[in-house]
């Protein structure tokens, strides 16, 4: 009935576009929300044939990476993960919020104008030249003059190689979002602890970084999982040796470059593919870990107040 | 008139390319109620801020002229802003209690000025939340965060944190307008007692708030200062049409 | 002791004016080394002809392939992204916009996506691709690039149709237009500069990334000739030239480089330029 007087309403003509293009809409959003779904059981599907053969507990802290033989240890690969990961925060990490703090507390308009192409661009930047510069400059600076410095003799192609220039790339990711957070303190709690007699910088350690502390942590947490994920910047530069770093100074290789460096060969031996697939699953599993976590604080605290 | 707390002489102040206040000069008497009025943009606030110098805040705003705390200029001096600030307790529009507990808001300002003795500080805290008539409905949750308070307590909360610090004049701006009836009542008895030992300058907009509490008007329009004096002689006899127009309630 | 605190107040500005300025120097560094070392190598030849035998130990031949190969794929992907992106993002903001649950879900869900590094999607287009029997080719490179990028293309027009001032909603609607035709004609009319921007965002990446290509394009050394043929890249085509051993290859790669840092560069500029005009048309209440 309701249907009839819509049509007497429009005319049939218009009456069905509307419902095609909300039927399209609808589709391509149910597509949509569908697909981290469909990638979370596809990769579970394609490794399962590795989950069925062999322990968790054995696929994560075996260290005998063996291919051949049928042997799959990943602790090597998550352990270079870590590191890259956890290097490339502690670099990027402080300078992000230094930079965030002087760009919305100190410095003029002017050159919030100019670093916000700067971040753009660096944002934009494709990984694959981030690794050809790592490889020009990093590499060799590690090689001939770090390296040295520290008294280790090294090529150069290092987790070190890899933590610097994952921490170039994360840097405008989160940079972005600290600046959007600092901005939403308003001025006015500053002004607050500055009437009573507090300094700028008092105001700012215990004021802002105090209000901002959920949504520093979790931008930090978003940080780190787009820094687990990167591939070919990293894959270019951290050597790509499948043993357990213990330093800096050493290769490593991470889960992605694993995934990567190995797609030609994995056909031919089936549980080879399914533990690529096994690799990308973890990948998959932390970074919608690490998500969750920080959205959830976010949502939380925005409740709070 | 008794003795001026704040003068004020020629100030401009500009935002950018913005004439923001226009040479204005002006005193505000010790322990009195001055009430700053004015349809808003008019720049009330603006010069509310810069009598503690929280424009320094913005790198855009620029000030010309003078402001004399105690007959000591304070936009072209050498001593610590810090102190200066001190000697001035705002209360903003909203409440914005700092993010801590009910505790630490009050302590806070006495911690950054080197007071760190605990069983003093609470005694102080004590006594300020008393002061502001906060005290029996706080005691048992002072380790709460501030925000879990009704906005009419953190208003007291964040005066008593002002007079904690143990200021010579009170900064108001519009502190009730966010407020509900009874709680912007108490806000206004708190301020006529206060005037006994504080110098208050208040903003508003509300006109019946300022018929009853000020002692001396400041009215402004379009950053300029059009006409002050004793609250009497402003509300009664306005010499200057604008100022009868506004009193009249023709514009806000 | 009094001083204590400006003297550390100072230590950190000094400090911070130092990581702004970090920031900026990397940025040149990395932009002036790479044209640095690719732009000697770059010649006419290198972007105007395919690879000829013996391209790969230094003869003669160009990266045509690889450039022509990237555009078609990135203009597929974001062509494809951009057909299932907008019509969820005008839904999200024409039609559910009184459900707020329902919304930072559906929000919240993108940001995840968005989170998904590529060289899962990469893997994960790689056993689609085996599933239904496909080789690697164009049109599986196209796909698996566009699921990777369908996130940021919808949050980039959610961004901007959520601006669109909600009595505009109401007094199209009143006026008599259905929903649809609200959707296409007037947010889409008013929102059109910044979906450029978000499509230029998208496109940015989609010729960018190389993780999640890697599996799903393969490789090859003609022109791409149809979607069910291979196609070369430009970030695969340096990759694979700078694990060459060969001095006069390597050059090679940083000159393919070069080219690709103009390209996003541009496009980078096109996007400025275009978010420009977006928010000076954007209606303000």
């Amino acid at each position: 009935m309701k249907q009839i007087l819509k049509v007497r309403q429009l005319g049939l003509d218009r009456y069905l576009k509307a419902k095609l293009h909300a039927g399209w809409m609808m589709a391509c959003l149910v597509l949509v929300m569908l697909l981290p779904f469909i990638l979370g059981v596809g990769l579970l599907l394609k490794s399962e044939m590795l989950i069925r053969d062999h322990s968790l507990l054995d696929l994560i802290f075996s260290k005998e990476w063996k291919p051949l033989s049928g042997e799959f240890g990943f602790y090597p690969f998550i352990v270079s993960s870590l590191w890259v990961t956890a290097a490339a925060l502690l670099i990027a990490g402080p300078v992000c919020l230094l930079t965030a703090i002087h760009l919305t507390q100190y410095a003029k308009k002017y050159v919030l104008r100019i670093m916000h192409p700067v971040i753009d661009i660096l944002a934009g930047i494709p990984s694959v030249i981030y690794g050809v510069w790592g490889i020009l400059v990093i590499v060799p600076w590690i090689s001939n003059y770090l390296g040295p410095f520290f008294g280790k003799t090294t090529s150069g192609y290092t987790i070190l190689a890899g933590a610097i220039v994952l921490a170039i790339m994360i840097i405008p990711f989160i940079l972005n979002i600290l600046i959007e957070i600092f901005r939403n303190v308003p001025d006015e709690l500053s002004e607050a602890s500055l009437a009573l007699g507090a300094t700028r910088w008092q105001t700012i350690k215990f004021v802002l970084l105090k209000k901002s502390t959920p949504g520093i942590i979790s931008t930090f947490g978003l940080g780190i999982s787009r820094a687990f994920g990167e591939t070919i910047a990293v894959l270019m530069v951290v050597g790509n040796v499948a043993i357990v770093p213990d330093g800096l100074f050493q290769p490593g290789y991470p889960l992605p470059a694993l995934i990567a460096n190995n797609y030609g060969e994995m056909l031919s031996i089936p549980s080879y593919d399914s533990a690529l697939m096994f690799a990308a699953l973890i990948l998959f599993v932390v970074v919608i870990v690490f998500n969750l976590f920080a959205r959830a604080l976010i949502i939380r605290t925005d409740k709070h107040n | 008139m008794n003795n001026t707390k704040i003068t004020v002489k020629n100030l401009d102040l500009m935002i950018g390319k913005h004439h923001i206040l226009k040479d204005i000069n002006t005193s505000i008497p010790e322990k009195k109620i001055t009430v700053i009025m004015g349809p808003s943009g008019c720049g009330k606030t603006t010069l509310l801020k810069s009598f503690n110098r929280l424009t320094d805040l913005y790198p855009e705003v620029r000030l010309n002229g003078q402001i004399m705390i105690d007959g000591k200029d304070v936009l072209h001096t050498r001593e610590d802003i810090t102190k200066i600030r001190k000697k001035m307790g705002l209360l903003a529009q909203r409440p914005y209690p700092l993010p801590m507990n009910i505790y630490n808001n009050i302590a806070y300002g006495l911690r950054i000025s080197g007071r760190k003795r605990k069983v003093w500080l609470s005694k102080r805290v004590e006594f300020y939340l008393k002061q502001v008539s906060l005290w029996e409905e706080v005691k048992d949750r002072l380790k709460e965060p501030a925000a879990r308070l009704s906005i009419g307590q953190q208003q007291r909360l964040c005066l008593a944190r002002g007079l904690a610090v143990e200021p010579e004049i009170i900064l108001a701006d519009e502190p009730t307008s966010s407020l509900d009836p009874i709680s912007s009542q108490a806000i206004e008895e708190k301020f006529i007692e206060l005037k006994q030992r504080y110098s208050i300058v208040l903003v508003t907009h509300i006109l019946r708030q300022a018929k009853r509490i000020a002692d001396h008007v400041i009215f402004m329009y379009l950053g300029r200062i059009v006409e002050q004096g004793p609250a009497e002689e402003i509300f009664n006899n306005p010499k200057k049409e604008i100022t009868m127009s506004y009193l009249k309630g023709k514009f806000y | 002791m009094r001083k204590m605190k400006y003297i550390e107040e100072r230590f950190f500005r000094v400090l911070m004016f130092l990581s702004t300025c970090l920031i900026v120097l990397v940025l040149f560094l990395i932009v002036f080394s790479v044209l640095y070392k690719g732009l000697p190598a770059l010649s006419w030849e290198m972007i105007s002809q395919v690879p000829k035998g013996g391209f790969y130990f230094g003869k003669e031949g160009g990266i045509l392939n690889a450039i022509v190969g990237s555009l078609y794929l990135s203009v597929g992907a974001t062509f494809l992204a951009f057909v299932i992106g907008l019509p969820v993002a005008l839904f999200m903001n024409v039609y559910l916009v009184k459900h707020k649950k329902l919304l930072n879900t559906i929000r919240f869900f993108l940001d995840l996506l968005w989170g998904v590094p590529s060289i899962v999607y990469g893997a994960f287009g790689f056993a689609i691709m085996l599933f239904f029997g496909l080789r690697t080719s164009l049109l599986a490179g196209i796909i698996t690039v566009s699921l990777f990028i369908i996130p940021i293309i919808i949050r980039g027009m959610d961004e901007v149709f959520k601006s669109v001032p909600r009595g505009l909603l109401e007094s199209s609607l009143s006026l008599g237009s259905t929903r649809s035709e609200t959707s296409y004609r007037v947010f889409f009319k008013q929102g059109i500069a910044g979906v450029i921007t978000a499509l230029l965002l998208s496109f940015g990446r989609a010729i960018g990334d190389a993780a999640s290509i890697l599996f799903t394009t393969g490789f090859t050394d003609h022109m791409p000739s149809g979607l069910s043929q291979p196609v070369a890249t430009l970030p695969l085509s340096i990759f694979f030239q700078l694990s060459s051993p060969i001095p006069e290859v390597q050059d090679r790669a940083y000159a393919s480089a070069a080219v690709l840092v103009f390209i996003v560069l541009i496009i980078s500029l096109l996007s400025r330029m275009f978010s420009n005009v977006y928010h000076k048309n954007k209606i303000q209440f």
